[in-house]
């Protein structure tokens, strides 16, 4: 029998065999409050440990109350999922998980996007009768994630991100009954572990047990110090999901605004890191144009597949898990970082002042950037090429703080000489997108021919790993590309066993790309949302006028008047980087 | 066993160990030495007598005299007197309490009379630790007519009629289990054994496993034929050495018989047995925590379903039936299901081991056809309340079983009787309490146990059972109010209703039937603060008795954080802030001038 | 994390358990049971090392040590004092015995004295119901012992010697 028949709520249905009830109730619109059950449709991410059990309906002939979340249906299944009793149980297991949860609501991190605030409201708590002893632990700041695990709940969906999506295996249930708690091994502070600081753990925790290290303050105190020039660069993962902090409809581009909300704060300068990124392409590019030819030319020596490296939770992940091949991936620093060593080189240069009177913020929708820009590499006499990574969440915090009325603001652009990006810079924001940048260009520069179409459906999509052949001229290339750290080991494990055929992979850790990065506006489980984000990347790209980086005006300048050309030794001293084996420091 | 003219069995339990029962064996020996009859006596370390009470005992064949509380020191007397005279050592007889008249044969001990070994039937018989032995009495022949002349099909359709139901808690159907894993199709299956019994006061699955070890190996055997696995798995507590010993021997015996291994019997069925170790862990009881157990993971239930037979161990169709279970196949097998089913009540076939405890004269491991009353197992077996008490309450099921009281003593003990009683059957722990026992206190007791082996999964189990053990803390110190016991019933529903696992789903259990049956020593703890059992310390005060204090100073002495202070032949008087309620004083005082509020 | 700051020697123990093992992530639970009973107890360092030999994460070694109760990251005393917390040894009183012993030894449950001579347990039934309740000490089970007695036992070991440290 493959279709099955039930009442939810007195209405009929008839759904798939294997369905939950919680799937044949949103079928028919009847809603069942989840917390600790999360599923990302298309991403094969899904949480469902039964853990919470707030999602408990009653189910006619059954003895206690069944988790809509993870009880598949059967014929004839009689569901009340509002009874009295069903509501009772919902609210006493809510006064439960309240009843070892601090209560400073006003003042949380996660004040206004909490989802167990929310499913307090819903359920209507007023009164918790069952208070008793509540957990305590010590707080965990590392350079990019604090843990608050007082205001962990159990709903384990870090420990699934962690685990088998990221295959990080940072954390972990730990302990037993009342003590259990998710927790780094021997509860040691994250910056004791391998934790690649992908911060995925963050963009799915209900609670404010996790959030991400808050540098508005550092931020809006360097921007009133006179004696400072604060430039600011924007990633382009930001302009597709910062609409949705002011509730607008997810996918919404508000490049303009953001740009106006940036001027608005008091940043002399409003920089794209789109600009950056078609550098990292003409730096990226032309690194696999040269392994490539030395491969084609029968050098067993050379390195392929090269492998991305602007996302800092991959060189992190790699460092710690595959240091025996840190000299695969591009020594191409990330487009954060090449802005940061080109504004406080190139750009100080042109305004007559030095780097340490030039204050480099960058808005990213990653929590792991804050811990690239402290990487010692990334500083000259200790001076960071960038100082603080902000957030997209926490630049909306800011503009909401500063009173800025973010729906209203008319659209700016970007400043010059470090605003100006073509297409091929926009679409880093999502999986496939550097890969795809990196092939219209490289195209163009090893076949000296215009390349018929800009578009690479083939290398599109939300699978967590694809492949996709591009004719490079009579040469086939074969590309690869991964999102989800734990789609990229399996790729890196290819390439260690010696079975990878790829030329070159593309590799960003968190599900989606930066799109989906852990910085971002919260999903709150919504998949839909990340793919209406990704549509808005492409839809960007398709309205440039210039699509191909090596088209920008303004690196072509930067090369005349600066860099000389791609992997010169100034460029190799300002834009590329050297990995470190990390094996030692694994906690 | 033939050979010897005399055999000595001296218990090998945990129990008698403990007593130095080993002692005892090699003292024996010593003497039988001594007299040069070691052709004509043989000792031999057994299983579980289950007469714990009167441990170590020494049985001696064949004419079956019962000696209990043995010591070492009497092996003497007994080769001398008993093996070489024919005269049974009086003083080491079993006295029966009734009369004070020492009862020769074990046969006519009230502890015996009433109960039918089918699960321990070897128990206390053969040495576990030789197969011969156990080949002796009928072992193996159920797998041997399974392989040889039944289908699989046949082996579950008796299981099926015999009505044997899963003696680890559950109840379920054993031979409908075996069917429904049967008709998985996949090409890997596993039968699993839980002898990961975590009961506190049951020790049925040990005692098995250590007095008859090959009754397990030969039943998973059995079901191995019957569901299409070739790998069992028996899942055993880390902290049952002796159990763990006896079974690796038990193994390497069968394997060596061929009755293990490759081509068992010649007729090209395969089947291996291995260890798998629990660590401590109660909810492993549980079979989905179980298997994730012996995945190396921490032992936390899942939703079922699916359920193990689906998908269990490795994602692979698996079978998971508890000790006393396996143990009853192969008699099943030999006689028959018809006469399996004649054993016990309508819907509870055959009998039921219980690990009989508390405040009770017979302490021991005792099997009774299911349906036996209450009274029956407690009086008639157990030989009623200890030092005359009053009887109160019968715990069974333990953690998550309810305490009866005196009006269920004549129900008939089965699944369906006992979960309508608000208890359950359980893996069969039975504790006896007294009139001394505080009914909140042992609610306490039982949800500080669940607090500290829920996993910690689900809300809640992790959380409610917290705030249970929180709120029965305070009424035991006197500090709970009214309403509390409205919060522990309304709690208790929803921790029942709503936990994932069984464990939760139980745990409420032992404060809801303290309350249903014992309501009024809740009421006294919070309206009069007082513990009518005079068990809660923090309700109790000692105090001396001016007129009757001769001042003897003897509890002044005996007291061990000195809180007692007075002079020579003048009344002592107690420090209440510094009394930490040990009641030596009134232990030691002669004049019964302690008295106790 | 410190640098893993084994001997040599103790490394080579648990690399050759885990070979035993094959090496399988799955057999985590056996390779802690074999490694505590060669080593005595399992401190960070000897997971680290497990973890690296199954291919598996340290917290999720750790996540397993500590959910089951029979493994522990503290060396026991050399003579672990364990108290029968079973419903039979309760209700004859072993909560009182336990009491004692915290009060003499001056430690809580699964700690050890200061001068490592004993550390004190609870364990769930041993299964010697007919002694209740029970005591035991290190392999030595003591039956039916009263509150009174819980000076002397510890006596009986004060002077001994117990087994040393098997971690260098």
């Amino acid at each position: 029998m493959d279709v099955i028949n039930l009442t939810i709520d007195n209405k009929p249905v008839v759904v798939k065999k294997g369905t939950t009830i919680l799937e044949a109730a949103k079928g028919i619109g009847v809603h069942i409050p989840t917390l600790c059950y999360m599923k990302l449709e298309d991403l094969n991410i899904e949480n469902k440990p039964g853990g919470c059990r707030i999602c408990v309906v009653e189910v006619e002939g059954r003895r206690n109350l069944a988790p809509a979340c993870c009880t598949e249906v059967h014929e004839g299944m009689v569901v009340n999922s509002h009874s009295i009793r069903a509501i009772n149980a919902r609210r006493t297991v809510m006064e439960l998980i309240l009843s070892d949860h601090p209560t400073d609501c006003l003042i949380c991190a996660k004040s206004g996007n909490c989802d167990l605030q929310n499913m307090a409201h819903y359920l209507g708590i007023r009164k918790i009768h069952y208070e008793g002893e509540q957990s305590h632990y010590r707080k965990d700041t590392s350079p990019a994630i604090i843990r608050d695990v007082d205001k962990c709940i159990m709903c384990r969906r870090c420990e699934m991100m962690c685990n088998e999506v990221q295959t990080v295996g940072v954390l972990s249930a730990i302990n037993r009954g009342f003590n259990s708690v998710v927790a780094p091994a021997f509860e040691m502070n994250l910056d004791h572990s391998v934790c690649t600081y992908c911060g995925q753990c963050v963009a799915v925790c209900p609670t404010g047990a996790l959030t991400e290290v808050d540098e508005t303050g550092k931020v809006v105190r360097v921007l009133s110090d006179p004696t400072k020039t604060v430039i600011v660069q924007t990633a382009p993962a930001v302009r597709a999901a910062l609409g949705e902090e002011f509730e607008m409809e997810a996918g919404t581009l508000v490049t303009g605004k953001l740009v106006a909300a940036l001027r608005r704060l008091g940043f002399d300068y409003v920089f794209d890191t789109d600009f950056a990124a078609d550098l990292t392409i003409m730096e990226e590019g032309t690194e696999l144009l040269n392994r490539l030819g030395k491969h084609l030319a029968g050098d067993k020596e050379v390195k392929l597949p090269i492998l991305t490296s602007c996302c800092p939770a991959w060189v992190k992940f790699f460092e710690h898990q595959f240091p025996d091949m840190k000299d695969i991936p591009s020594t191409a620093r990330s487009p954060q970082q090449m802005f940061g060593s080109i504004a406080k080189t190139y750009f100080a240069d042109k305004l007559g002042i030095k780097r340490e009177d030039l204050v480099v913020v960058s808005i990213m929708p990653c929590v792991a950037k804050k811990y690239e820009c402290g990487r010692d590499e990334f500083k000259v006499n200790k001076n960071p090429d960038v100082d603080f990574a902000l957030t997209t969440r926490e630049l909306a915090a800011l503009i909401k703080i500063s009173n800025i009325n973010f729906r209203t603001l008319p659209n700016e652009d970007f400043d010059n000489p470090l605003g100006e990006s073509t297409g091929a810079a926009v679409i880093f924001g999502t999986t496939g997108g550097v890969i795809e940048a990196a092939v219209r260009t490289a195209y163009e520069l090893h076949t000296k021919k215009e390349l018929p179409r800009l578009d690479f459906d083939e290398l599109r999509g939300m699978e967590g790993i694809r492949k996709a052949t591009i004719d490079f001229g009579g040469i086939p290339l074969h590309i690869g590309i991964a999102h989800g750290l734990g789609n990229a080991r399996k790729l890196l494990e290819e390439i260690q066993a010696g079975k990878s055929e790829f030329h070159a992979i593309e590799i960003m850790s968190c599900p989606g790309g930066c799109i989906g990065g852990g910085g971002q506006p919260y999903h709150h489980g919504n998949a839909e949302i990340l793919k209406k984000r990704q549509a808005a990347i492409y839809r960007e790209d398709s309205k440039k006028s210039i699509r191909k980086s090596h088209e920008n005006p303004y690196i072509i300048k930067l090369y005349k008047e600066f860099l000389g050309h791609p992997m010169s030794e100034k460029a190799h001293h300002l834009l590329h980087t050297a990995y470190f084996d990390r094996t030692e420091e694994k906690g | 066993m033939t050979d010897y003219r005399m055999h000595i069995l001296i218990c090998g339990g945990t129990g008698c160990k403990a007593s130095d029962s080993n002692g005892i064996k090699e003292k024996l020996n010593y003497f039988i030495n001594e007299f040069n009859l070691e052709d004509e006596v043989q000792v031999v370390l057994t299983g579980c007598f289950g007469f714990c009470e009167k441990g170590p005992i020494v049985k001696v064949l064949p004419d079956n005299t019962f000696y209990t509380e043995v010591k070492p020191s009497d092996a003497e007397d007994i080769v001398k007197e008993h093996i070489l005279k024919g005269r049974p050592v009086k003083r080491l007889l079993y006295k029966n309490p009734k009369n004070d008249y020492a009862v020769t044969s074990a046969n006519n001990i009230d502890f015996y009379k009433k109960q039918i070994r089918i699960a321990l039937r070897n128990c206390g018989f053969i040495n576990p630790e030789n197969i011969e032995e156990y080949i002796g009495r009928d072992g193996y022949a159920a797998l041997g007519k399974c392989l040889t002349e039944n289908t699989p099909e046949e082996v579950i359709k008796e299981i099926k009629d015999s009505g044997l139901r899963g003696r680890g808690g559950g109840g379920f159907p054993t031979g409908l289990k075996w069917e429904i894993t049967r008709n998985v199709v996949n090409d890997q299956k596993y039968v699993v054994c839980n002898a990961d019994e975590g009961d506190p006061g049951a020790f049925m699955d040990r005692s098995i496993l250590e007095g008859d070890p090959h009754s397990v190996i030969e039943a998973m055997a059995i079901c191995g034929y019957c569901i299409g696995a070739d790998t069992g798995l028996v899942y055993i507590r880390a902290e049952y050495p002796l159990a763990i010993e006896r079974l690796k021997i038990a193994i390497g015996q069968a394997e060596e018989f061929g009755l293990l291994g490759n081509d068992i019997l010649g007729t090209g069925f395969n089947f291996k047995i291995e260890l798998r170790y629990g660590a401590g862990a109660f909810v492993c009881g549980e079979e989905t925590a179980l298997i994730h157990s012996m995945e190396g993971l921490r032992g936390e239930p899942t939703v079922k379903p699916p359920f193990p037979s689906v998908s269990g161990y490795m994602g692979k169709p698996t079978n998971v039936n508890n000790v006393e279970t396996f143990a009853n196949i192969p008699v099943i097998i030999n006689k028959g299901a018809n006469w399996f089913n004649k054993i016990g009540t309508e819907k509870s076939k055959g009998t039921k081991v219980f690990a009989l405890a508390g405040k009770i004269n017979n302490v021991g491991l005792i099997e009774v056809p299911m349906g036996t009353t209450l009274r029956e197992v407690i009086y008639d077996i157990g030989g009623g309340i200890k030092d005359g008490k009053e009887f109160k309450s019968v715990q069974t099921g333990g953690p998550s079983g309810g305490c009866l009281t005196k009006k269920f003593l004549d129900t008939p003990i089965d699944y369906d009787n006992l979960i309508a009683a608000g208890s359950m059957m359980g893996s069969g722990g039975m504790i006896v309490m007294d009139e001394d026992d505080c009914m909140v206190s042992i609610a306490r007791f039982y949800l500080e146990f669940t607090l500290e082996e829920s996993c910690g999964k689900c809300n809640p189990c992790r959380i409610g059972n917290k705030r249970l053990h929180e709120i029965l803390c305070r009424i035991t110190e006197g500090k709970g109010t009214i309403e509390d016991i409205d919060r522990l019933k309304v709690l208790s529903e929803v921790i029942k209703d709503t936990s994932l696992c069984g464990l939760g789903q139980s745990s409420p259990n032992p404060v809801l039937s303290t309350i249903a049956n014992f309501e009024h020593e809740y009421l006294a703890h919070v309206n009069e603060g007082k513990c009518p059992a005079g068990q809660c310390k923090s309700l109790m005060k000692y105090e001396i008795i001016e007129d009757l204090c001769t001042g003897c100073t003897l509890c002044f002495r005996n007291c061990p954080v000195g809180a007692i202070t007075g002079e020579r032949r003048v009344a002592h008087f107690i420090d209440q802030s510094l009394c930490i309620k040990c009641g030596v004083c009134m232990d030691k005082c002669k004049f019964n001038a302690i008295k106790l509020n | 994390m410190p640098k893993i700051k084994l001997s040599d020697n103790t490394i080579n123990i648990i690399k050759d358990i885990c070979a035993e093992f094959q090496n399988k992530e799955s057999e985590l639970i056996n390779v802690l049971h074999k490694t505590q009973g060669k080593l005595g107890y399992l401190p960070a360092e000897v997971q680290e090392v497990i973890a690296r030999e199954l291919n598996s994460s340290v917290a999720r070694v750790y996540g397993v040590v500590t959910f089951y109760s029979f493994f522990t990251m503290i060396p026991k005393g050399e003579f672990p004092i364990s108290i029968c917390m079973g419903t039979a040894c309760y209700v004859r009183g072993a909560e009182q015995v336990l009491s004692e012993f915290k009060r003499q030894l001056k430690v809580e449950v699964g700690e050890s004295t200061s001068d490592g001579k004993f550390s004190l347990n609870c364990l769930r039934c041993v299964g010697a119901c007919g002694l209740a309740p029970v005591v035991t000490v290190g392999e030595k089970v003591y039956g039916r012992v009263a509150p009174t007695q819980v000076k002397e036992i510890i006596a009986e070991y004060r002077e001994m010697n117990g087994a040393e440290s098997k971690i260098a």
